[in-house]
């Protein structure tokens, strides 16, 4: 596999205030590449450099060998980005949006159409093609919005929070669709902070914070690193000491803990497990579960407010 | 500032933004032209012959061929720049048009290009009505009349691209009001197009070097009423000037507008 997407050392500076600082990775073709973080973590920022929509201050990124800062015409013929705010034009149908986007492109009329026809099927928008945008739900316009991606034929999609403001079903039917289009080779760069979307659809992923990556690697590689296999949640009362529940801990190897709130974290890190004798009564409520992309998230970005 | 020097970054694509502005006036078409349209009638009707009835103008040119020339400068212009105003700032901010334009291959001034053609064609579209409406009352004294179309272009041209000056730099829809209000309709008013402007004093006719309509209503009264000069070749340079000039503004306005 080649890499589709090199990115070195990326800097992007508003002002005084750095929103992307010294990020480098690279997305190979076909993968579905994952970029996750808290607000404010750069996500949106990183997607934009990438799509040549805004200029670097600093690095370099070049997508299909193409230098997104000179070549941006180039790259964005060969991108479909989706963006995290609704921008279907809406004076327009639902037909009329990939015609006129579509045009944009250059792409030849009977070529459009066809490959319009074909993604409002994909989409199930076909009985809403004659529909001005204004009068479809969240979800259509969602599944509309990717569909307007595509129009292109892009070598690289790119989705900036695909599935934020939907409700599960919309969630879900769009999850489907995404993983159909992997299947087809389509490589796919996405921002989320949706861990269950990241684990769905993502086989390698970075996490940031703050403008800086924290974390690179397969969702499975990444739990077993920061999480490992199993945690324990330990619900105490409020402003209960957690020294006593610890102490019973001493002789175990291999637990890391963190309290947020009145919960504490014990992650069996090294561990194979944690045995459920140890944590019988203690707090009020234990839930013993598996590790998950959330425990990594939350222990490097912090389970504080990250405002 | 770098980026405000560059050069313009132009392709053939701009004309799609155009286009993609034409479908939707072709969706809308009756409540967009109804304005452009009913005005400068309901205007001719009332101006030209209600109040032309008891105008009696030095001369035996009857008051409603004294305004029907001026219509072609006034009307297109509030066509023009309204469309680069509230419609384009529409386009900008509340549609978001242009982030949605700006990943595909279209550039950020092929954007502006874009709008600029289209805001002008606006201000053709309602040239040509006129020059329809004002040969019907048959005011049009001269066969020069068929060229008002392409001397238009300068005029529509160079409304079109400082009305979109103005929304580069509006921060919000009502703050575009000052530009219509200060600027746009005294040139309604005081381009010549409802009295000679040699009625006004000696210092308001110097002035009226600065003002673009009233270039544009001794142009298109040369061409409609016939007498074209030399001296209309000034006012056609004068225009085409602006327009360029201020075009080349609307080109970095946008880019500091929309690159971030």
């Amino acid at each position: 596999m080649k890499p589709l997407v090199v990115a070195r050392g990326v800097v992007k500076r508003y002002g005084a205030f750095t929103a992307v600082d010294g990020v480098s990775f690279q997305v190979m073709e076909g993968e579905c590449f994952g970029i996750l973080g808290p607000n404010g973590a750069g996500k949106t920022t990183l997607v934009r450099l990438m799509a040549s929509l805004s200029p670097l201050t600093a690095g370099q990124i070049t997508v299909d060998g193409l230098d997104v800062s000179r070549q941006g015409r180039q790259v964005r013929a060969r991108i479909g980005l989706v963006p995290q705010h609704d921008n279907l034009d809406p004076e327009l149908t639902a037909w009329q949006n990939l015609r006129v986007f579509s045009r944009y492109f250059g792409v030849p009329k009977a070529v459009a159409e066809e490959r319009s026809g074909e993604l409002l099927d994909f989409f199930h928008l076909r009985e809403r093609a004659r529909q001005r945008v204004e009068t479809l739900s969240a979800g259509m316009r969602r599944r509309l919005i990717i569909a307007r991606a595509l129009i292109n034929a892009p070598r690289l999609l790119v989705l900036d929070e695909p599935t934020t403001g939907l409700d599960p079903q919309a969630r879900h039917l769009l999850w489907q669709r995404l993983r159909q289009l992997k299947a087809q080779g389509v490589t796919m760069v996405l921002t989320t902070h949706y861990m269950e979307e990241a684990e769905q659809l993502c086989d390698r992923l970075i996490i940031m914070h703050e403008g800086r990556v924290l974390a690179e690697g397969s969702p499975q590689a990444l739990v077993e690193r920061y999480a490992g296999r199993e945690v324990a949640e330990v619900h105490l009362a409020p402003f209960q000491d957690e020294a006593p529940v610890l102490s019973r801990l001493t002789g175990a190897r291999g637990l890391v803990w963190e309290r947020a709130g009145d919960v504490l974290f014990i992650y069996a890190r090294d561990s194979d497990g944690l045995d459920p004798a140890l944590l019988r009564g203690m707090g009020e409520r234990v839930v013993l579960r598996r590790a998950n992309l959330e425990d990594v998230f939350l222990r490097l970005t912090g389970r504080g407010l990250a405002e | 500032m770098t980026l405000a020097l560059a050069r313009p970054d132009l392709s053939l694509r701009a004309l799609r933004l155009w286009q993609r502005n034409w479908d939707v006036l072709r969706n809308t078409w009756l409540e967009e032209l109804v304005w452009p349209f009913v005005e400068p009638l309901v205007t001719l009707l009332a101006l030209g012959v209600g109040l032309g009835r008891i105008v009696q103008l030095p001369g035996d040119e009857s008051y409603l061929e004294f305004v029907a020339p001026g219509l072609l400068a006034i009307f297109p212009m509030w066509a023009a720049t309204s469309e680069a105003g509230w419609s384009s700032y529409f386009r900008l901010e509340s549609e978001r048009i242009f982030d949605a334009v700006m990943a595909t291959p279209l550039s950020v001034d092929d954007i502006t290009t874009g709008e600029v053609l289209w805001a002008a064609t606006r201000g053709l579209i309602s040239t040509l009505f006129i020059l329809v409406v004002i040969a019907a009352f048959g005011t049009v004294a001269s066969p020069l009349a068929l060229l008002v179309p392409l001397a238009a272009v300068p005029a529509c041209l160079f409304f079109a691209a400082i009305s979109l000056c103005n929304t580069a730099v509006a921060r919000s829809v009502r703050s575009l009001n000052y530009f219509f209000v200060l600027y746009i309709t005294p040139q309604f008013w005081l381009s010549g197009a409802w009295f000679p402007l040699e009625e006004l004093p000696e210092w308001a006719q110097r002035l009226s070097w600065w003002v673009p309509s009233a270039h544009a209503a001794e142009l298109f009264r040369g061409l409609v009423r016939g007498g074209l000069e030399w001296g209309h070749m000034g006012h056609l340079a004068w225009l085409a000037v602006a327009a360029l000039l201020f075009y080349a503004l609307a080109l970095l306005l946008m880019r500091r507008r929309l690159v971030r």
